[in-house]
């Protein structure tokens, strides 16, 4: 878990948001520069599963929660806004805030079932819950079954860009999703972020200091599922494709395994760890099952030899906080 | 044969039959499962796995060295239970003093590993394991045909799982194990090696997991992805007992498979999400569990 002084001093906060504002601005400058350097569909993709990342950290980083079960939130918002998109013929927007708003249900849903118990039981009742909807995915007409729902239609973003051109559409992708991790670094700063940190180094203290911390510990893990939906919609109209994969465990496990290789409440570090994971998945894609030992490698070592994950090992060295 | 509410008997009763099987595996599974929590306060995720390794080993025993379904129940839970405390050792107790998140994240890793690498050497479709020559055919009980084998499996998971029992909650040793998960240190105090303790827990946790898949080898095919589905279930499971007490796991264990069998006969399309269904309810009427100490 990340350190414990948080916000001591004035002077500590001010350099913090130096080291943070620093590394924003590498992050936008690379970003914006990416797509004339490299595929921008890997781009978007990478992007949608930074903001996943970012999303299921803001759990697990920073209220101390495990949630085995975010592809339920990925995979059924992505259902949601390609379904709107093809069936209801909305316009991306719409559909987008269709699949988001559909995860937010959910999210209410699972959520308030999942914090009635907690540790070890929380992140095996959002597994259970996610296997169970997975098996309703798998049953339902809406979704398509096995061969999922494809050929959504991108549309024109407002009725003005045509997301058919993928640099208008990438540029649609970045502004979202820098917006929503904009959104998250709020969140985690805000009076209600300082609470959930609170609740996430001792709960019974945070309690005894008259906090509701199951409304806390709720709110976060609604918010978490909905950016996680937003990207799952984003998912599902970038690659005009809703599927099984979305919604199955090992989604849930590789969002954990990007969180983790970029390091564990950190800010950039599931944006970072969401880039390694899908680069290595694309240059390992050859090599088929492989992928799946080499995901299960990676857990290992990161959880036995590498637990700051990247971010966190380089803000150790530059003694700041990323 | 006649019918009950509307049912033909052989229908429901080898549905129950069926449910009493797959109970039997979740109760061997959310069994060790507790075991395991209970000394090392981390949910072995890695339990799935070494359930299909189980059968796995059975399979490749029989297939390359021509060893029977006899022997295989006795060399593979120990084949996979030393690996179990091979991994206890190198890499899970190094983690003893950090948040038992990360036990859930490197199991977790495990259970990948070992799932691809079978996935790689056998595909992910099944591998027949033929019943046992002794155990082959059935007997007509009047109301339904009870194949021998399904009746083998039931009875032998009820042993083991009620030795189990017997051996944690009323012998010494099982005492030991009790006031260690309580309270390590003063165990330790009295000159009790609980780490070694600690280790074997593991190892025979995995050992039961690896007996389940060599009595579920002959049931289901051999497939490589036959635990991470089970064990999600089983987690359910666990959820709704609580991991609290042994016996409530092997009572929780049996009653949702019996539940999921009844539920196949009278409302199919429910019966792989009934379990998950109840997990709900209970969450909502009873947050610790039916057998749980509050947590």
């Amino acid at each position: 878990m990340a350190s414990t002084a948080e916000a001591a001093a004035p002077a500590a906060r001010r350099e913090t948001e130096r080291s943070v504002g620093v590394a924003a601005a590498v992050m936008v400058v690379f970003l914006i520069a990416a797509p004339f350097l490299l595929y921008p569909v890997f781009l978007e993709k990478a992007l949608c599963f930074a903001l996943f990342a970012c999303a299921f950290n803001l759990l697990i980083g920073y209220v101390g929660l495990v949630s085995f079960g975010h592809a339920l939130f990925f995979g059924w918002a992505s259902y949601l806004a390609a379904y709107a998109a093809k069936s209801w013929g909305m316009p991306p927007e719409l559909a987008i805030l269709n699949g988001t708003a559909t995860a937010a249900i959910l999210g209410i849903v699972a959520g308030s079932l999942a914090i009635r118990r907690q540790g070890i039981y929380f992140a095996m009742i959002t597994l259970a819950l996610a296997q169970m909807m997975y098996l309703v995915a798998l049953r339902v007409k809406l979704t398509g079954g096995e061969d999922g729902i494809q050929a959504v239609p991108r549309g024109h973003l407002f009725g003005v860009f045509d997301l058919s051109n993928e640099m208008t559409m990438y540029a649609a992708v970045l502004v979202i999703v820098l917006a929503a991790l904009f959104l998250i670094y709020r969140i985690i700063n805000s009076p209600f972020g300082e609470v959930l940190k609170a609740i996430r180094e001792n709960e019974q203290r945070a309690i005894s200091l008259g906090y509701k911390t199951d409304r806390y510990k709720l709110l976060a893990f609604v918010l978490s599922a909905t950016l996680a939906g937003l990207a799952g919609s984003l998912k599902a109209i970038v690659f005009q494709l809703a599927s099984l994969t979305d919604v199955h465990w090992t989604m849930s496990g590789e969002v954990i395994l990007m969180t983790l290789v970029g390091g564990l409440g950190t800010i950039f570090g599931p944006v970072v760890g969401a880039f390694v994971i899908i680069a290595m998945e694309n240059y390992l894609a050859p090599f088929g099952q492989w992928v799946l030992v080499i995901q299960g490698v990676i857990f290992v070592l990161c959880v036995s030899l590498f637990r700051r994950g990247i971010v966190g090992e380089l803000a150790n060295r530059l003694r700041v906080r990323l | 044969m006649f019918e009950i509410f509307g049912i033909p008997s052989q229908a429901l009763f080898g549905q129950l039959l069926l449910g009493l099987i797959n109970g039997s595996f979740y109760a061997l599974l959310s069994l060790g499962l507790a075991v395991i929590f209970g000394m090392l306060n981390i949910i072995n995720f890695t339990h799935g796995a070494q359930y299909m390794m189980g059968a796995f080993v059975a399979y490749m025993l029989l297939q390359y060295l021509g060893i029977n379904y006899w022997a295989a129940l006795l060399i593979v839970p120990v084949l996979v239970g030393a690996l179990g405390i091979v991994i206890e050792r190198v890499l899970l107790q190094q983690l003893r003093s950090l948040d038992p998140l990360y036990g859930l994240l490197l199991t977790f890793g495990l259970a990948l590993i070992i799932e691809g690498l079978f996935r790689n050497y056998y595909g992910s479709s099944g591998q027949p394991y033929a019943v046992p020559d002794s155990l082959q055919g059935g007997r007509n009980l009047g109301f339904m045909f009870l194949p021998n084998y399904r009746a083998w499996v039931i009875a032998f998971s009820l042993v083991v799982c009620f030795a189990t029992w017997f051996a944690i909650e009323r012998t010494r040793l099982g005492s030991y194990l009790r006031a260690a998960t309580e309270n390590p240190t003063l165990v330790r105090a009295f000159g009790i090696n609980v780490p070694r303790m600690v280790t074997l827990t593991y190892g025979f946790g995995v050992a039961l997991a690896a007996l389940a898949g060599v009595m579920a080898a002959p049931i289901y095919n051999v497939s490589p992805q036959m635990g991470s589905d089970l064990i999600i279930v089983v987690f359910a499971v666990v959820v709704i007992g609580g991991m609290g007490s042994i016996m409530g796991a092997i009572l929780t264990g049996f009653a949702l498979g019996i539940v999921e069998g009844l539920t196949k006969v009278f409302f199919p399309e429910a019966s792989n999400t009934v379990i998950f269904a109840i997990m709900i309810v209970v969450l909502l009427v009873r947050p610790a569990g039916l057998f749980g100490r509050s947590l």
